[in-house]
C-alpha cells in the first residue's frame, strides 16, 4: 500500500521571519525545515505500511529553491522517495493553486492513501487537504486523529468540538491528521544517511502541465492591500507574590462583579 | 456601498444556532441587500425562526445526509446554484471543522480563491476585503478579492458581535444535492460527545485556563476547581493538550478555540502570540506567573507575579469561603 504524505517545509515558527514589503510574501531566504504539524502525518503513514506489510511512504513537496532540507528529515524518518516541486512562478499561489499543484504530483504516485497535516504552522488556511481531495475528485476526511486501515476502507477518529466521531471512508483518499496525536520518531543516523541517496523527483510548474500564468499572484484571486502591526493591549498592574497576593484577585474579580 | 447578496453557513447543535453563525449573519446584514442560510441537515425548520430573528430571509437545507461529512455534499449542492445564476456575491462561513471541508471543496468546484482566519470583512467597491492576523496575531494583513464572486470567506469566531434585527422566520428552502460518486464516500459511524459540565469554553464569562507551569496533569484540577467557583469554563495552553494532560477541545489560541469572556484567568501560561491570538480579546486579563518577564504580563490587567502552587490553592479556598 503506497502512502503519499504532503510535508510543507516552513520557516522556524520560533523565528518566522517577515512579509517581503516588496513581493508581500514570506521571506523564504532563511532555512526552512520539516513543519512539525507534517511530521504527525509521516510517521502515522510509517506506521499504516508498516502494519499493511507492503508498500511506501512517498512525500510530495512544494517549495522555493528546491529546498530540501525539511524533506530529509521526513526521508530520514523512513518515507522511500519524494516528489519536489519548484518553480519561481508559483510564488504568491493561494491555497487552491498549491492544491492543484500538489494534486497533479500525488497522482504521478497513484497512491492507496493521502495524508496531509490539518493546516500549516505558518500559513493555516487549512483549506489545502480538502482542495487536494476535490481537485483528485475523492472522498476525505479531515482532523484525524487516528487512522487504520481495514479492507478497502480506512478507519479514522475524526475529532469535534464535542468529542469525536468514528469515520470510514473507502480508497483511494485524503486523510488529514491533527497535531500531538503520535509521537514522530527521531530519525536514527542510519536513517540520516540513507535519506542522502533516497530519489527526490524534481518538477517545475510545466512539467505537471500548468501555464505559468495559471499559478502564483497572476491566479490567487486575492491581493494583499494592506499590511500593519496589530493592535496591541496595554499591560496592567503587575505585583509579587508576598503570600496575599490572592487577596488582590479577589478584590478584582468583586470589582468585577463576577463574584 | 453594500453587496446584493450574501450567504452564511449555518450550523446548529440540537436546534440551537451557533454563536458564530449569528455573529457572521449580524456583519452580513451591514455588507448585503439580502441575506440569506445554506444549512447541513433535514432539521431547518427547528432554526429558521433564530435565523431570521438575526437577518436571514431564507435557508436552504440539504436534508438528511445520512451521516456524510457535510463537506462534498453542501459543495456540490452550493455548486448547482451557482452554476445555474443563482448563487450569491459571496458566501461567510465561521471557522470550524466542518466549515473548512465546505469551503475547501467549494473553492475547487467553483476555482474560487478561500480567504481564511478572517477577523474582520468590509466591502470595497463589488469586492471584498478581509482583515486576517498572521506570525501568530502579530501583523494584520488586509487581502481584497480580485477576480468574480462568489467571494469565499472563512471568519474567526467572536470577530463581531450578535444582535438580532428582529425580523421574521426565514423561509426554508430544499437545495438539490446532486449524484456525489466515490467522493461522497466518507460516513460517520458513531458520535463519541465528551460530556462537560458548565459553560462551553467559548461561550463562559468566565475562563480559568492551565498551562505548563501547573508541573503535572493532577495540578489541572485547580483550575477547574477555579472555573467551577466562578461559573466558568476551563480552558487550556496548547502545551498541556499535546502533552496529553487534557483533551483538544480545552486549547484557547491560534489552532484552538478563541475566547472573548469578561474575565480571563492565564496560570502558568507563559503567552506565546499563538496562545495570546485566541484570548486577548477577553475584557480582562488576569496571570499568574512565576517569570516577571513572562509575555502574559504584557497584555494582563492584574498580573501576579508568583508560584501557581500556592496562590490558586489560596484563591479557590478563599472563594469557597464566600
Ligand atoms: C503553529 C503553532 C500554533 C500554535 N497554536 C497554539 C494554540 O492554539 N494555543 C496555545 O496555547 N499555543 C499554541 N502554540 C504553542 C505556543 O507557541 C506555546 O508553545 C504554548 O502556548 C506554550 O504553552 P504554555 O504557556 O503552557 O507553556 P510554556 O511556554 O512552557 O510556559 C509555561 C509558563 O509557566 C510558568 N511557570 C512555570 N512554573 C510555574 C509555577 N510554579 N507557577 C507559576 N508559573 C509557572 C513559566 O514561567 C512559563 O511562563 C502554537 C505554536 C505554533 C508553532
Amino acid at each position: 500500500m503506497n502512502v503519499v504524505v504532503c510535508v510543507k517545509q516552513i520557516p522556524d515558527p520560533a523565528d518566522p521571519g517577515a512579509l517581503d514589503p516588496d513581493t508581500k510574501t514570506l521571506k523564504r531566504d532563511v532555512k526552512l525545515i520539516l513543519d512539525e504539524s507534517d511530521s504527525y502525518g509521516v510517521e502515522m503513514a510509517l506506521q499504516l505500511v508498516d502494519a499493511a506489510g507492503e508498500g511506501e511512504v512517498i512525500l510530495v513537496s512544494m517549495a522555493p529553491n528546491n529546498e530540501r532540507s525539511g524533506l530529509s528529515t521526513a526521508l530520514a524518518m523512513g518515507a522511500a522517495s519524494a516528489t519536489l516541486i519548484s518553480d519561481e512562478t508559483l510564488s504568491g499561489s493561494d491555497a487552491l493553486t498549491t492544491a492543484k499543484i500538489l494534486a497533479a504530483a500525488i497522482a504521478e504516485r497513484e497512491p492507496k492513501l493521502v495524508i496531509t497535516g490539518s493546516e500549516s504552522s505558518d500559513g493555516y488556511t487549512g483549506t489545502v487537504p480538502d482542495q487536494i481531495a476535490a481537485v483528485l475528485d475523492l472522498p476525505s476526511v479531515t482532523m484525524a486523529k487516528s487512522i487504520s486501515v481495514d479492507g478497502d476502507q480506512v478507519k479514522v477518529e475524526r475529532q469535534t468540538d464535542a468529542g469525536h466521531d468514528d469515520v470510514e471512508c473507502p480508497m483511494p483518499c485524503v486523510v488529514s491528521v491533527t497535531a500531538g496525536v503520535v509521537e514522530p520518531r527521531y530519525p536514527s543516523f542510519k536513517g540520516i544517511m540513507a535519506a542522502k541517496s533516497k530519489p527526490v523527483d524534481e518538477k517545475t510548474v510545466a512539467d505537471l502541465g500548468f501555464d505559468a500564468d495559471s499559478v502564483g499572484w497572476a491566479a490567487a484571486g486575492q491581493e494583499i492591500v494592506e499590511i500593519a502591526d496589530a493592535p496591541q493591549r496595554e499591560a496592567g498592574e503587575v505585583i509579587e507574590d508576598d503570600g496575599e497576593a490572592y487577596n488582590r484577585i479577589v478584590a478584582f474579580l468583586d470589582e468585577l462583579k463576577v463574584i | 456601498m453594500t453587496l446584493s447578496t450574501i450567504w452564511v453557513h449555518a450550523e446548529a447543535m440540537d436546534g440551537t444556532v451557533s454563536s458564530t453563525t449569528l455573529e457572521l449573519l449580524t456583519k452580513a446584514r451591514d455588507l448585503a441587500d439580502t441575506v440569506a442560510c445554506f444549512y447541513a441537515g433535514d432539521d431547518a425548520d427547528d432554526i429558521a425562526e433564530q435565523l431570521g430573528e438575526y437577518g436571514c430571509e431564507t435557508v436552504y437545507q440539504t436534508g438528511d445526509l445520512e451521516g456524510a461529512l457535510v463537506g462534498v455534499p453542501v459543495a456540490a449542492a452550493i455548486a448547482e446554484m451557482v452554476d445555474a445564476g443563482d448563487g450569491p456575491d459571496a458566501i461567510l462561513l465561521g471557522t470550524s471543522y466542518d466549515a473548512r471541508d465546505v469551503a475547501a471543496r467549494l473553492s475547487v468546484k467553483l476555482d474560487r480563491t478561500v480567504i481564511t482566519n478572517v477577523v474582520d470583512v468590509e466591502v470595497d467597491d463589488d469586492t471584498l476585503i478581509g482583515t486576517e492576523p498572521i506570525f501568530g496575531g502579530t501583523t494584520e494583513v488586509k487581502t481584497r478579492f480580485t477576480g468574480d464572486g462568489p467571494y469565499l470567506m472563512l471568519v474567526r469566531p467572536k470577530s463581531f458581535p450578535a444582535e438580532p434585527s428582529g425580523g421574521p422566520a426565514a423561509d426554508v428552502e430544499d437545495l438539490d444535492v446532486p449524484e456525489l460518486g466515490a467522493s461522497g464516500g466518507a460516513r460517520v459511524i458513531e458520535r463519541h460527545v465528551e460530556e462537560s459540565e458548565g459553560p462551553k469554553l467559548d461561550e463562559a464569562a468566565v475562563v480559568v485556563a492551565g498551562g505548563r507551569g501547573l508541573g503535572e496533569e493532577e495540578k489541572f484540577a485547580m483550575v477547574e476547581d477555579l472555573a467551577k467557583l466562578l461559573k466558568g469554563a476551563a480552558g487550556a495552553s496548547r502545551a498541556i493538550v499535546d502533552a496529553g494532560w487534557v483533551p483538544y477541545a480545552l486549547q484557547v489560541g491560534q489552532t484552538g478555540k478563541v475566547v472573548k469572556p469578561d474575565v480571563y484567568i492565564a496560570a502558568g501560561i507563559s503567552g506565546a502570540t499563538q496562545h495570546l491570538v485566541g484570548m486577548k480579546g477577553s475584557k480582562h486579563i488576569i496571570a499568574i506567573n512565576k517569570d516577571p518577564e513572562a509575555p502574559i504580563f504584557g497584555i494582563a490587567d492584574l498580573g501576579i507575579v508568583g508560584d501557581v502552587h500556592k496562590v490558586m490553592p489560596k484563591l479557590i479556598e478563599a472563594l469557597q469561603g464566600r
